[in-house]
């Protein structure tokens, strides 16, 4: 592991130990963080996956009355009786906070009329199917909401554990472990000098004492 | 905030939503729906639905939304079912996540 380039004295050495115990802190509150998106991320997943089949059951048959309504009456029709909505649905999206990230909440408002039924067309020139298929289309409309909820916050959940896993290991496997090294190598160098220092001023005392023995013959 | 939801797709598959209230904007598999999204996305349209058929062709317009939070692009299936690119996106999801696809096996 490649060591910084730092100037092996004491005040660098407090710094980088400051800097360790920060990113050692922050190593440990990403990894808590990782496991607890990981675990509201696959209840998602769970949740996203029964919803998307259910639905895809759900719109097959949709379809199917469709197809049924087409067949039983003519296309232009058909076109012109769906064409003018009776009302308009709304997503509210509010922001959810699951473990700091923004997902979206999503809560559906309509303006349509409680006491007329949702069918935008007379019932004279078009067949029953299209009004079994419109009732099942409203049917499954909270449905899809639902899913469009559940994928978005699985699809913004896994980004975020994707990028805190990645600053997991950047931390646990290049920062920590090069501040570490650096620490080591400034604490060697330094008892190094110490060393130097001690064995000199020996060495001198030694040198000292021969010259005084030496002026007392 | 308030916002509108519109469904993309071949004309035989989006005709019906239109009577419950969706926007429906009709597109074909030639051309791409990038510059309709985005406008979409500019007039505050929160949650679009895609056919999966459009979004086979148009797979990098939902990875441009894919980490905003608004709109969410949701496939759904079109009139000829399910071609299984919801479901696929769904474990492209759980692999980005956990790393390896954990519930292959299903």
């Amino acid at each position: 592991m490649a060591v910084l380039q730092v100037n092996p004295t004491r005040m660098e050495l407090s710094r980088l130990k400051k800097r360790l115990t920060t990113s050692m802190r922050g190593h440990k509150l990403l990894k808590d963080k990782r496991d607890d998106l990981m675990k509201k991320f696959l209840e998602l997943i769970r949740e996203n996956m029964e919803l998307r089949t259910r639905l895809e059951e759900k719109m097959a048959q949709v379809y199917a009355g469709f197809v049924a309504a087409g067949a039983a009456m003519d296309d232009a029709i058909l076109q012109e009786a769906l064409m003018l909505p009776q009302r308009q649905v709304y997503a509210s999206a509010r922001t959810k906070n699951v473990m700091s990230v923004s997902v979206p909440d999503f809560e559906f408002t309509d303006t349509s009329d409680e006491k007329r039924d949702i069918y935008p067309y007379g019932f004279a020139f078009t067949s029953g199917e299209l009004d079994a298929s419109v009732d099942a289309l409203q049917e499954v409309l909270p449905l899809m909401l639902q899913l469009a909820q559940a994928e978005k916050t699985v699809q913004l959940l896994a980004e975020e554990i994707e990028k805190t896993r990645r600053r997991v290991n950047a931390l646990e496997y290049v920062q920590i472990p090069t501040l570490q090294e650096t620490i080591k190598s400034i604490t060697m160098k330094l008892d190094e000098n110490e060393r130097g220092n001690l064995a000199r001023l020996m060495k001198i005392k030694d040198m000292m004492i021969a010259r005084q023995r030496q002026a007392q013959e | 905030m308030q916002t509108k939801i519109a469904v993309i797709g071949d004309r035989g598959s989006v005709l019906g939503f239109k009577a419950i209230g969706f926007g429906v904007f009709e597109a074909d598999k030639e051309v791409s729906i990038a510059p309709l999204v985005s406008d979409l996305a500019k007039k505050e349209y929160g949650i679009i639905f895609v056919t999966e058929e459009l979004i086979a062709v148009n797979l990098d317009v939902v990875e441009q939304y894919k980490d905003h939070m608004l709109p969410a692009i949701i496939p759904i299936p079109g009139k000829n079912g399910s071609l299984g690119i919801g479901m696929e996106n769904i474990h492209k999801n759980v692999e980005r996540a956990v790393g390896a696809d954990i519930f292959q096996t299903q």
